[in-house]
């Protein structure tokens, strides 16, 4: 078993329920959500880690949880809100916004790799969706918002494909576990 | 909505324990979607109970803020029935698993869809029995082999909607834990629903059956909305592939009459009661 790194459209994904932001304020209301629900997932994903004594991998998860709660408060500050607008009720292609971590392809034993793998995947997921909104959005301020957003997620993109460069790639038999909790493998 | 309850967000209903669930289980995105349905009816988690039995979702009350019951395996809903009978203000959500709500306690799950108690049951469905290390449960395909059930078990799955529906349960639905905001939103209406909601909602076990994973390609949408005739909704449960989300049944029957009951009595009045 390994973490998987990609996530398949489910068939909720649609052109039908993709929302195209109307408005700069829609568009940065996305764009905050996607900041928090993934800074949330990654803080929930260490939690897990911590609770499995996976302290290196935690720490990459807190790490991440970090840099985008960061990135949720200068929407914040940039937008001068004090709270979070409401989102649109079908906001995201799939069942959650682009930039969160799938909760299901965590693994015990992962490591800093896998993590970061997972990362890469969800800074490529928001690059494509702010890919999107630059060809289809029909206002000029959220095309022009959506471009310098889709700038910074292809910046996210290859800082973390630097980062996994400095880390090791886990070996062939990385989830071997002597004392495994399954016994139905 | 007062000053106290626009502050309430997910976070206020997370206790500071953190959840030990294997990595990648559905359950944390359950526990999720629980805090954002709270937070979006916005009760104050000191007017909410969760009640559970015994196995790994049923580790769900002590996640929380709100006021808990670990209880004995499978009598989940017999205790959160007799909170509500006595604290009929307060919101009783029953969280726990296939085996725990369907085998274990099973005959306490005919009796609460009948009695229609204004209760919000949650059953993470993972079809095994995972924190005793993977046996079938009720819910196991016959065909599942395993070491522990060699060739499968060759029994037929029970099947919790159209049960619920039978035996009476006033809002039936399915959701699936990958779609934490979908699942929230179905809790929240399941909560605000009068009598007894019953949510079936498909959470993987990622360690003992990792091919639910694939859970995530599988599930789409309720085609049609939610009916209010149970005989509709059966065909509907009961033709399905297993995989449709939502509502799929919202009734319109009486719950079980708890307001206006005999109020609160003292601890001294109960004592008295108990007295030899």
């Amino acid at each position: 078993m390994s973490p998987r790194t990609t996530r398949k459209p489910t068939k909720r994904a649609s052109a039908a329920t993709r929302i195209t932001p109307r408005t700069l304020t829609e568009l940065m209301a996305q764009a905050l959500a996607m900041e928090n629900e993934a800074a949330q997932r990654y803080a929930d994903l260490a939690d897990a880690m911590e609770a499995h004594n996976n302290r290196e991998v935690a720490k990459l998860f807190r790490k991440m949880a970090t840099i985008e709660g960061k990135h949720a408060s200068q929407i914040m500050t940039e937008m001068g809100w004090k709270d979070a607008p409401p989102l649109p009720k079908i906001a995201w292609d799939d069942f959650e916004a682009p930039e969160t971590a799938p909760v299901d392809e965590v693994h015990y034993l992962m490591q800093p790799y896998h993590a970061l793998e997972i990362a890469l995947a969800n800074e490529k997921r928001a690059e494509r969706f702010f890919a999107r909104l630059v060809r289809v959005a029909t206002v000029e301020s959220v095309r022009k918002a959506a471009r310098e957003l889709l700038a910074e997620e292809r910046e996210h993109v290859a800082l973390v494909a630097a980062w996994m460069k400095k880390v090791p790639r886990p070996k062939k038999d990385w989830s071997h576990d002597p004392d495994p909790p399954s016994y139905t493998d | 909505m007062n000053d106290t309850a626009a502050a309430l967000t997910a976070q206020s209903y997370k206790s500071s324990y953190k959840p030990i669930w294997c990595p990648g289980c559905g359950d944390y995105s359950v526990l999720s979607s629980i805090t954002r349905a709270l937070a979006m009816i916005a009760v104050p988690p000191e007017q909410v109970v969760v009640v559970s039995g015994i196995g790994c979702s049923s580790r769900m009350p002590a996640y929380t803020s709100c006021y808990g019951f670990h209880g004995v395996h499978g009598r989940a809903l017999a205790a959160a029935t007799g909170l509500k009978v006595a604290r009929p203000e307060l919101t009783v959500l029953v969280t726990g698993g296939d085996g725990d709500g369907y085998s274990i306690g099973g005959n306490h799950f005919l009796h609460a869809c009948r009695r229609n108690v204004d209760l919000t049951y949650i059953v993470m469905d993972n079809h095994v029995y995972g924190m005793t290390k993977g046996q079938p449960s009720p819910t196991t395909e016959p065909d599942w082999d395993s070491k522990l059930s060699p060739g499968g078990t060759g029994v037929r799955s029970f099947h919790p909607l159209v049960i619920a529906l039978a035996s009476g349960a006033n809002f039936v639905a399915r959701a699936f834990s990958g779609d934490p905001n979908g699942t929230a939103d179905i809790i929240a209406q399941a909560i605000r629903h009068p009598g007894f909601s019953f949510i079936e909602v498909l959470s993987p076990c990622v360690t003992f059956r990792p091919e639910q994973r694939d859970w995530k390609k599988q599930v789409h949408p309720a085609p049609v909305a939610a009916t209010d005739d149970p005989a509709r909704a059966a065909r509907r449960i009961m033709t399905d592939d297993g995989f449709n989300l939502g509502v799929l049944y919202a009734g319109n029957r009486r719950p079980y009459p708890t307001e206006g009951r005999k109020a609160l009595r003292t601890p001294s009045e109960l004592e008295a009661e108990f007295e030899l």
